[in-house]
């Protein structure tokens, strides 16, 4: 879902309709940075599964004070936020850090990348993805990503797939959520054909809290996935496809490789959706890029 | 060039240089990590102060601890699973002056082994000869750790042995051999405990137990009914073993009064510690959790109540694995050091460094984790810790042990560990659904921690440069003056490996006094009594324990570093009954056995 436009406040916040593009009243820009926090408060209230409020709200607040200032600079205009806020929710969630310091850097790092990392005046990186990668290879002494289970309550977890699959039904976006689940659970059972390894063991991280937000947030990204409905079901199979070969490397016990699987599908997407839209910017060379 | 493009170009600049943070902080981290680089003896006491020796073998103690064989059903990660056992308790049985070591092995029929001090420098298993050796029979179970504490104040510290099965208690006679008096005791049936203290929660002059489940009671991890006994989450799980507070009678029999008493969780036990955390008078329960949140339990006379989210300390979830007190900024407050789970890349949890904050005090005190800020926080698959002054410079150092399962040194378990911990509870807690180890290691053959205080809010690693270089995987950790020397010299238990003595050697211009208290209206292993000693403008405090860090304890004896040419203005012993004593300016270099006055 949108983690990474770019556009002028005013388009966004100030004259909304409520008309076809909204929902409950709202525009779909605002479902969800909303249904995010939702996911934050409903965690943190069944679960507690904030590291600290002080780490979470730094990273928000440093994703968005960042956007407002290179917005200002490099459009002239204080942009709309809620993307900027989905980054750093994104961060204080996924990534678990005992320190301070990876909160604040990953979130800066994040919306920077939508300003640095460029071709054809798109970016080619979801931020929270770049920014949490860059974490991951270049400081695995002091982040992870969050692997584990937040915990086992059933109905707060149906709640939030059942609203999620909503929500990117509405934005039109089911198609990849479902094709990535769908690809996961067959390549689930390929690695247990391949491992020998209980076919619960290759499902169960999907069940876990970091899926949700991929599933939902990061892979569905609509300024970081390509513009085909088409191309959108092949690039995320091959996503999942990619994280497999990940998840097969760790397996296998291969230590060049180490560095990828400590989070298979947050490094698949890193490697697979900038050589996407790289791939889909130029097929539409000459045609505008909005 | 336009402005647009010169910040364009800044932009970048600036985004390259962000990125380069991480590598310049490993580069920093690096260089303080110099200072844990081998050096010789002379050079580590010349600029830390000590030096340790391991001289396990050479003082007559060769014990290697084995580990239990569970239910077939879990041989594919059986390394993991029984993963405990190892565990070492200092007490002075036989009251010669000299202390000894309990050790407990948990293959089933192994032997656990006591060690008596000689006098000289060696030691010798007399467990068979007690009646302390042949614990782990076939259908009882396997030890696990033990606590030492004068239950009925005849003078002899009674040994309370917890097992994953039946807990056992063994009364001391007279030093000489020791009677099985579990079931007048009442103890329960079976109970997978990892951790148990000793403490007098009412404060009636007799000594009341605490015992904390690990897998639930109801699991016989040798005859499992199904194998959905692991944790329901790897850090929310609630299906742990229960919690038992034993109310001594006086007659030799306790009563169980944990849910009458207000502690009444299933949280995956570890670790427990017992201390005055409020300056009420009272012995708070803080509980170190596996799999969840810490737990605090404030104790008003005869009930408590969990106020660890109030506090700070039950916020966030981790692995907790060890519970020990101490004052680590010599301001007169005890601080908690709970160790947790840290590997590269996969789950960075940190330890966690509970110090009270300024200005909070009784029952509205908060602590915050320094742990980070006094580098105490990374320290790989941490079990146990004690505080102790290793250079007697007058500040409390951390001794940490850890490692998982050292097995083959180039598969690891950690990939595939990951997997399961993000499971659903119908997924995790099945360990029919976990992946086989396959003889891989998790976090094994990792490098022990020897944190020196700088006396300045710093800790830093000097494990290598003293000596501390095993890499086995430590469990339970004791400090201890073995030799009576004014030192405190260190001992740890490792699961499958063999218990380590090291002889600390330390600088000679650095002074010392040390305590040994015994209770008279108070229990009489004075347990719970605090010591607080003035001196060169300082203060530190320190307690007598009933068991503390990781299945240990530690000596009763209290020992106090004093740097050079000290100047002791007093020392204040507050007794459990309450009781308040001072010694004037007493001398260095002894040791004080001061008796509680009637």
């Amino acid at each position: 879902m949108s983690e990474s436009t770019i556009q002028p406040v005013r388009a966004a916040t100030l004259d909304v309709p409520v008309s076809r593009g909204s929902w409950i009243g709202l525009n779909n820009r605002y479902i969800p940075p909303l249904f995010i926090t939702f996911i934050l408060v409903v965690g943190h209230l069944f679960y507690g599964i904030l590291e600290s409020y002080e780490r979470t709200a730094l990273a928000i607040v440093c994703a968005l004070v960042t956007e407002l200032v290179l917005g200002r600079i490099f459009f002239g205009k204080w942009l709309n936020l809620s993307s900027a806020y989905i980054s750093g929710i994104s961060v204080g969630i996924l990534l678990r850090s005992p320190a301070f310091w990876p909160y604040a850097l990953c979130s800066v790092l994040s919306i920077m990348s939508k300003y640095v990392l460029r071709v054809k005046g798109r970016h080619l990186w979801n931020p929270s993805n770049f920014g949490i990668c860059v974490l991951l290879f270049l400081a695995p002494e002091t982040v992870a990503a969050l692997s584990v289970q937040w915990g086992n309550y059933k109905w707060p977890l149906l709640v939030i797939w059942i609203l999620g699959s909503v929500i990117i039904y509405r934005a039109k976006r089911i198609h990849i959520s479902v094709t990535y689940v769908a690809s996961f659970f067959a390549f689930a059972f390929l690695r247990s054909w391949i491992t020998g390894d209980p076919w619960f063991a290759e499902v169960a991280p999907i069940t876990g809290p970091m899926y949700q937000l991929f599933v939902f947030f990061m892979v569905t990204d609509p300024r970081t996935t390509v513009s085909t409905r088409r191309g959108r079901i092949v690039v995320v199979a091959i996503v999942a496809l990619v994280e497999t070969l990940i998840r097969l490397a760790g397996d296998f016990q291969l230590p060049l490789l180490r560095p990828f699987y400590v989070s298979p599908p947050i490094l698949a997407l890193s490697i697979v959706g900038p050589i996407a839209m790289w791939w889909d910017l130029r097929r539409k060379a000459g045609t505008p890029v909005s | 060039m336009s402005g647009r493009k010169l910040a364009r170009i800044v932009l970048v600049v600036v985004f390259v240089g962000l990125i380069s943070v991480p590598l310049v902080m490993k580069k920093l981290a690096a260089r303080r990590a110099q200072a844990n680089a081998t050096i010789g003896e002379k050079a580590a006491l010349n600029r830390y102060g000590f030096h340790l020796e391991e001289v396990a073998k050479a003082s007559g103690v060769n014990f290697k601890h084995q580990a239990p064989t569970l239910d077939h059903r879990l041989d594919h990660i059986m390394p993991q699973v029984a993963s405990m056992g190892a565990a070492v308790s200092v007490v002075d049985f036989n009251r010669d002056g000299w202390a000894d070591l309990y050790v407990t092995n948990s293959g089933e029929g192994s032997k656990n082994a006591l060690f008596k001090n000689n006098h000289d420098g060696s030691f010798s298993d007399v467990a068979a000869d007690v009646g302390l050796a042949d614990l782990n029979q076939a259908g009882t179970g396997v030890s696990m750790g033990s606590v030492w504490g004068d239950y009925d104040n005849d003078g002899y510290e009674d040994l309370f042995l917890y097992k994953w099965g039946k807990p056992e208690l063994f009364h001391n006679d007279g030093g000489q051999k020791f009677t099985r008096v579990t079931e007048k005791a009442g103890l329960p049936a079976w109970v997978n405990a990892n951790t148990a203290i000793w403490f007098d929660y009412d404060r009636d002059g007799r000594l009341d137990l605490f015992l904390g489940g690990y897998y639930s009671e109801d699991v016989d991890l040798w005859h499992l009914k199904n194998t959905k006994m692991m944790p329901e989450s790897f850090e929310y799980a609630k299906n742990g073993g229960r919690k038992y507070l034993f109310h001594n009678l006086g007659d030799g029999a306790f009563e169980e009064i944990s849910q009458k008493a207000g502690i009444d969780t299933r949280r995956w036990a570890l670790a427990a510690t017992v201390a005055d955390l409020r300056g009420s008078g009272q012995q708070d329960l803080f509980i170190a959790n596996d799999y969840g949140i810490s737990e605090l339990y404030f104790n008003d006379g005869k009930q408590f109540r969990e106020v660890g989210n109030e506090t700070g300390v039950g916020f966030s979830p981790k692995s907790g694995m060890n519970a020990s007190v101490g004052d680590v900024l010599n301001q007169g407050r005890f601080a908690i050091y709970v160790s947790n789970i840290s590997e590269e890349g996969v789950l960075i949890q940190g330890n966690n460094l509970w110090v009270p904050r300024d200005g909070t005090t009784g029952d509205a005190i908060k602590y915050d984790n320094l742990a980070r800020e006094m580098d105490v926080e990374i320290g790989g698959w941490s079990f146990g810790a004690q505080f102790g002054d290793m250079n007697n410079d007058g500040t409390l150092d951390l001794y940490l042990v850890n490692g998982y399962v050292s097995a083959d040194r180039n598969q690891n378990y950690w990939y595939d560990f990951s997997k399961i911990a993000g499971g659903n509870s119908t997924i995790i807690s099945d360990a029919a659904h976990w992946p086989a180890m396959d003889g891989r290691s998790l976090s094994g053959y990792q490098q022990k921690k020897v944190w020196l205080n700088d006396g300045a809010g710093r800790f830093i690693n000097v494990a290598q440069a003293v000596g501390a270089s095993d890499v086995f995987d430590g469990r339970s950790v004791v400090m201890v003056d073995l030799w009576n020397r004014g030192v405190l010299d260190v001992v740890v238990a490792n699961q499958r490996g063999p218990l380590l003595i090291y002889k600390n050697h330390v600088t000679q211009e650095n002074k010392w006094i040390d305590f040994e208290l015994e209770g008279a209206t108070s229990n009489r292993s004075a347990i719970g009594a605090e010591v607080r000693l003035f001196w060169d403008g300082h203060q530190q405090v320190q307690q007598v324990s009933g068991g503390n860090g990781f299945c240990s304890q530690s000596q009763r004896r209290l020992h106090f570093g004093l740097g050079k040419n000290p100047q002791i203005e007093k020392a204040e012993i507050r007794w459990p009954s309450g009781k308040i004593e001072t010694l004037q300016k007493p001398t260095s270099g002894q040791v004080y056995r001061v008796k509680e006055s009637a």
